[in-house]
């Protein structure tokens, strides 16, 4: 009559999530379209300048990405508070942070992933060279991880809310702006032909400390938000 | 005369209610309650609409906070939910299903995150609870007595000693409440124990349930 360990009880909320994630898989690729358009807009609007797309590809597509990825973040609670299924989760035999680390996680994998996976694309697309790419990729991936968590923290505060979305947005953003920051530092740096561990090294730390905090962050949230 | 301090087990209540209340608010949502329910026993939860029935049930489920009275579980103070934890079965208004699975995939995610009762297994439960042959169908796809029937399902396959049943019987046909009634009277054959909140259908056979009256 044991609960079952953690291993399956993680497991079977990740095989969840990305079951439900495959089923419309519609949705994972709306936010891959979104960023390639977004970031074709950019050589339309500035002119086909080789010296200045440049210059500029590396911070368009980390913020490209970063707007992309919050189209995704409204729906990660929404649904499983609406039919029920959060309220399940929180009486289960099953620590509530870890089981929503997992929820975070598949999120991670089904909008951010496929967004790295083009980011060279994108980047392409605006000239990068080629040898910034590989530092590009390990800023997005560093990046866009604290971008789930950061995001989980605030949809699981603004659960109760209707239209949460803008709300979320204009929460969200600010404190985006050192991971930014970092991420776009590092890339600079590189196409500079400077050291660029530094801020990677930065956005890593900054990342574990999340990995921790931002799940329990989460829990406590989500049960006041039920607790209504 | 002193009696010992751990009477039998049979005597301790499973979920004892002391003046309990809650307040929305600072308005009460309902007038302070006391109950005791043991194992083996049933309590009906029974008042109009908006009396109270679905906040007690969250509160019992450990969804709420308590916030006047007291709560024991087997005899001891219920503060920390850990002690508990596992053995509370609470079936809502919202049944917890995912629409875009099938009902065999909605029950694997409860099983994995609560375990599995012995020698039932989510093939068989979905037999008993008459859904044989929409194994594999999308919950969509279901009536809404058919989704009832799903979350049911989960009374027969998960371990639990109370469980917590708000409006059971609701869009459920005929065959479906008596269905109700047998995974009950099953369960409280076994030592289990159960309060359910209903406007009626409950034909227990064994005994006379317990009444909670509840009043705004």
């Amino acid at each position: 009559m044991n609960p079952p360990g953690l291993t399956t009880a993680c497991a079977a909320m990740l095989r969840r999530d990305l079951t439900l994630a495959w089923r419309r898989r519609g949705d994972i690729a709306m936010p891959v379209l979104y960023a390639l358009i977004v970031t074709m807009l950019f050589p339309f609007a500035l002119g086909p300048e080789d010296t200045l797309l440049q210059r500029i590809a590396g911070g368009v597509v980390l913020v490209t990405v970063l707007l992309a990825m919050l189209l995704a973040l409204d729906a990660m609670f929404s649904s499983d508070i609406e039919d029920g299924s959060l309220e399940q989760l929180v009486l289960a035999p099953q620590p509530l942070a870890l089981m929503l680390a997992m929820k975070i996680l598949a999120h991670w994998l089904t909008t951010a992933l496929p967004l790295i996976v083009i980011a060279p694309l994108l980047a392409g697309m605006l000239h990068l060279p080629t040898a910034v790419m590989p530092v590009l990729v390990l800023a997005l991936l560093l990046s866009t991880p604290m971008l789930s968590l950061l995001g989980a923290i605030l949809v699981a505060l603004t659960a109760g809310t209707r239209r949460s979305g803008m709300l979320l947005a204009l929460m969200l953003l600010p404190l985006c702006v050192p991971v930014v920051i970092f991420a776009a530092g590092a890339v600079a740096a590189s196409q500079q032909g400077l050291p660029w561990l530094a801020p990677i090294a930065w956005l890593g730390a900054a990342l574990v400390l999340l990995l921790v905090l931002a799940p329990l962050a989460c829990a406590a949230a989500l049960r006041i938000a039920l607790d209504a | 005369m002193t009696a010992a301090p751990t009477a039998a087990p049979n005597n301790t209540p499973l979920l004892e209610a002391r003046a309990l209340s809650f307040h929305r608010q600072e308005e009460p949502v309902f007038a302070p309650l006391d109950f005791r329910l043991c194992e083996g026993e049933l309590a009906l939860i029974e008042g109009d609409n908006g009396s109270g029935k679905t906040t007690l049930m969250r509160i019992l489920a450990g969804l709420l906070h308590v916030d006047e009275g007291e709560l024991y579980w087997r005899g001891e103070p219920l503060l920390q939910r850990d002690r508990c934890i596992g053995e509370i079965l609470f079936l809502g208004h919202q049944l917890g299903l995912k629409a875009d699975l099938s009902p065999s995939e909605n029950l694997r995610i409860s099983l994995g995150l609560h375990g599995c009762r012995e020698q039932v297994s989510i093939a068989s439960a979905l037999a008993e609870i008459g859904l044989s042959g929409y194994e594999d169908e999308s919950v969509r796809r279901l009536s809404a007595g058919q989704k009832k029937r799903v979350a049911l399902a989960r009374l027969l396959l998960l371990p639990a000693t109370l469980w917590l049943l708000d409006e059971p019987y609701a869009n459920l046909d005929r065959t479906g409440i008596a269905l109700v009634n047998r995974l009950l009277e099953n369960h409280l054959a076994c030592g289990g124990a159960a309060l359910v909140a209903s406007h009626g259908a409950v034909s227990f056979h064994g005994g006379e349930p317990q009444r909670i009256r509840m009043h705004a």
